[in-house]
Parts: structure tokens; sequence; C-alpha cells
């Protein structure tokens, strides 16, 4: 490497990145240091965002979350705002890593890495959350899904930046959920993940919504709109979440790797929708 | 290229690549050996310094990324040949066996006692839950923290 930035204006950014379109972003640098290492890659020039006080914040604006790319983990973890509004995001990242890599990692260093495993993505996913990526000249917004197109590849320019996540703010009566399952409980890389949001009427009963949206089975994350949508109307009870388990589980191509079986992820897609009932 | 920043309360200023690890400059170029490196991925701990009293991991760090900033090692701890309250009982509870986890594992307690100065022994595993060691098992290490809180709450 010949050279490293860490700008404090967006414009010393855009600077960095016409001189030299390859510089290499560098988020937390809990991904890309390791993945550096390990490919014995050396990138001509590396700018880091750590500086960029604007993609820091966590803000409520016009009925939505804002959420910084930079912001890290332990800044989500803490946040009274994604405690009280996005509780799922919050579980999300109680069982993301340990705590020097909670104070490092950041959520758009964990979206832009796109890892199926990536334990913030799927209550993204459920959140239907937005992405707005940047160019020095022009802002685009794009569902969360439509950024990650598959293990490790996202669809950002060579001049384009993720600068903010965009979360609309759940229904109040929305109870969601994330649940990960790993070899050991701490610093795991998850064997199957899930994150669901459901709401239900004022029966108690009925449900109105539901989102579901599981990590590691797939080259990226899988939900399934069309099996939700057969929920909605339905009674909630642990046989109807069974059952959509089980079709999901029919649904996913997991591989079996050093974590797991693709039999087991399969059984653990399947068995996970039903676990969410009996935690709530 | 030049960086400016504190190490254990002194001024440094350094010429280094830019390339170059947090943990490589420390040990390397400034002999401070107490940091360790064992797995170099971010997955055991052993390297973990404090960075404006924050835990992070120095084998994850470009040294360009301490600019401006205060960073506190294992050597920081002690005052002379006074130990820290938390090196002292990681002695006094026999929570040290061949010793390469224990600076991380020191830094680390540092972190959560800052945040929590009265954790139980759940909190204590969750906040030491990235810091592996291949001695001893857990323990000690955890009753040494829980010893080291109650010195520092100054209720022994």
């Amino acid at each position: 490497m010949n050279s490293i930035f860490l700008p404090y204006k967006m414009g010393d950014l855009w600077e960095v990145k016409q001189k030299d379109p390859e510089a290499i972003i560098l988020a937390g640098g809990t991904g890309l240091l390791v993945f550096l290492r390990e490919k014995g890659l050396h990138p001509h020039t590396i700018v880091g965002l750590e500086n960029l006080w604007e993609l820091k914040q966590i803000e409520m604006q016009n009925g939505e979350i804002r959420i910084g790319a930079m912001v890290t983990h332990q800044q989500l973890l803490e946040s009274p705002v994604i405690q009280a509004q996005l509780p799922g995001l919050h579980q999300a990242v109680t069982v993301l890593g340990y705590p020097p890599i909670r104070h490092m990692g950041t959520i758009g260093g964990n979206i832009c890495t796109a890892s199926p495993a990536g334990d913030t993505l799927p209550s993204l996913y459920v959140l239907n959350a937005v992405a707005e990526l940047r160019t020095p000249t022009a802002s685009r917004l794009l569902p969360i899904q439509d950024l990650i197109k598959g293990p490790g590849q996202n669809v950002l320019g060579r001049d384009e930046i993720l600068y903010q996540i965009r979360i609309p703010v759940p229904s109040p009566s929305a109870v969601s959920f994330y649940f990960k399952v790993g070899q050991r409980k701490a610093l795991a890389i998850s064997v199957c993940s899930l994150a669901s949001m459901l709401q239900v009427a004022e029966d108690e009963q009925t449900i109105v919504d539901c989102r579901f949206a599981w990590g590691s089975v797939g080259p990226t994350i899988m939900r399934f709109p069309g099996l939700e949508k057969n929920l909605i109307g339905e009674k909630l009870s642990l046989n109807k979440l069974r059952e959509f388990g089980q079709t999901a589980a029919s649904m996913v191509s997991p591989i079996t790797d050093i974590r797991g079986s693709a039999e087991y992820r399969r059984m653990l897609v399947s068995n996970l929708p039903s676990k969410m009932l009996q935690t709530l | 290229m030049i960086i400016h920043f504190t190490l254990n309360g002194e001024n440094k200023n350094l010429d280094c690549a830019p390339d170059c690890r947090v943990v490589d400059l420390l040990r390397e170029e400034l002999g401070h050996t107490g940091t360790k490196e064992a797995c170099g991925s971010g997955e055991c701990g052993a390297c973990t310094i404090l960075v404006d009293g924050i835990s992070k991991l120095s084998c994850l760090m470009l040294a360009a990324q301490l600019e401006g900033h205060a960073v506190t090692t294992i050597e920081g701890m002690s005052k002379g040949e006074e130990l820290h309250p938390i090196q002292k009982s990681f002695v006094e509870k026999g929570a040290v066996q061949c010793g390469f986890c224990s600076p991380g594992m020191v830094m680390a307690t540092a972190d959560l006692l800052q945040r929590n100065p009265s954790p139980d022994r759940k909190e204590i595993r969750e906040a030491l839950s990235g810091n592996l060691c291949r001695c001893t098992g857990y323990q000690k290490i955890i009753d040494a923290v829980e010893s080291a809180a109650a010195e520092m709450r100054d209720d022994a």
C-alpha cells in the first residue's frame, strides 16, 4: 500500500476517489484487514471513513430512522432510539462479535461486506431498510436487497459509497425477533439465523403483517414474500409457523461447510419460525 | 507518513509505513511487546488495547488510524512498580498461567469496568467472551475480574 487517507470532509473523500478510483474504502476494518491479509492483497490506496462525522449519526427524520454508514455496532447497541424502535436490530448487535469488534465494526461495513452470515442483514431485510448511496454529485436510494448481489458482492459503483440506511419506523404493535444459531455463544459466524417481524390484529390472533429473513442458508439473505403473503389473514399458531418453516426449508439450498451441514441448516430454517412464537 | 498520538500518556511522533498495523508498530517499532498477537484476525482478543479508553484490536487497525488518539497498552496500566488493581487481582486469584492472553484479558477488563463498575458473572463472561485462554480455563479469570471490580469500587 502506498497511501492511506482518513478525510474529515466528504469533499476530501471524493478528491481521493477521483485521483485513485481503485482506492479501497475502509470502514471499521474488522472485515477488510482480515480479507487483505488472507488474500495477500496490497491495494495502492486505502481511504477510511472513520473521521466523517456525518456518517456517524443516528437520527429520526420524516418517520424514518436514519443510520449513518459509519455507526458502530456499539452505537447501535447503546442507542435509545434503536432499543425502543428496532428491538430486532438491537438484538442482532448483542450477538454480533464481542466488545472490541462492536467498538470497531460498522453497520455500513456489515452491509457492504455482503456476507450471507452478516448479523445485521436479516433484521435490515425484514425492516424494509433502504440504502442511500452517494457519489460526488448524486445520491440514489436502493432497497437493501437490491444493494447486495451475492456473497461478498454489492452494486456500489466505483465512485460511490454507502452513505446511510433509512428504516421506516415499524408499527408500535409489531413484534420483532432475531435468533442466531452459532457454534458458540460469542464471536460466532452464524450457522443459520432468522429475523422476523410480526403484527397481529386487535384480536391478538389474526396475522396482519409478517416478514421473515434467514441468514447463512443461501448466497445472500433469504426472504420469501410469496410465502409471507399466505400467512396474512391466518390465525397465528405454532402449527401455522411450523408449516411455514417447512415450506421455507424446501425452498432453500444451503451448503455444507465447517460450521454445519446443509441438512442441519435446512432443519434450522424449518424450526426457527416456531421458535420465535415460543419466545414471544 | 508521520503520525502523532499518545502512548500511555507519552507523546509520540513517528514515521511509519501506510500499511503498518498498530500491533506491529507497538511491538516492532516501539518495543512494547506486552501487547500480544495470536490469531491476527480479530478472533482471540490477545492484541486488545484501549484507544481513547475504548477496547479495540490492534491487529485490525492501521497505525495511521491512531492519529490524534490516546493509546493505552498493558505497559500503561501499572504505575511504576505498583500494579493496577486489575493486574493485582489476576495475580492473587491465579488467573494467569502461561500469560499470553493476560494482557488482552486485562485490557478488556479495564474497558468493562469503566462502563460497568459492578458487573455480575454473566456480564463479565460476555465482556471477555472474545478473549481466548488456552491454559487455565476461565473461572479464575472471572473471579479476578469480580475481585478487581470490588477493589476498584473500594468495597472489597
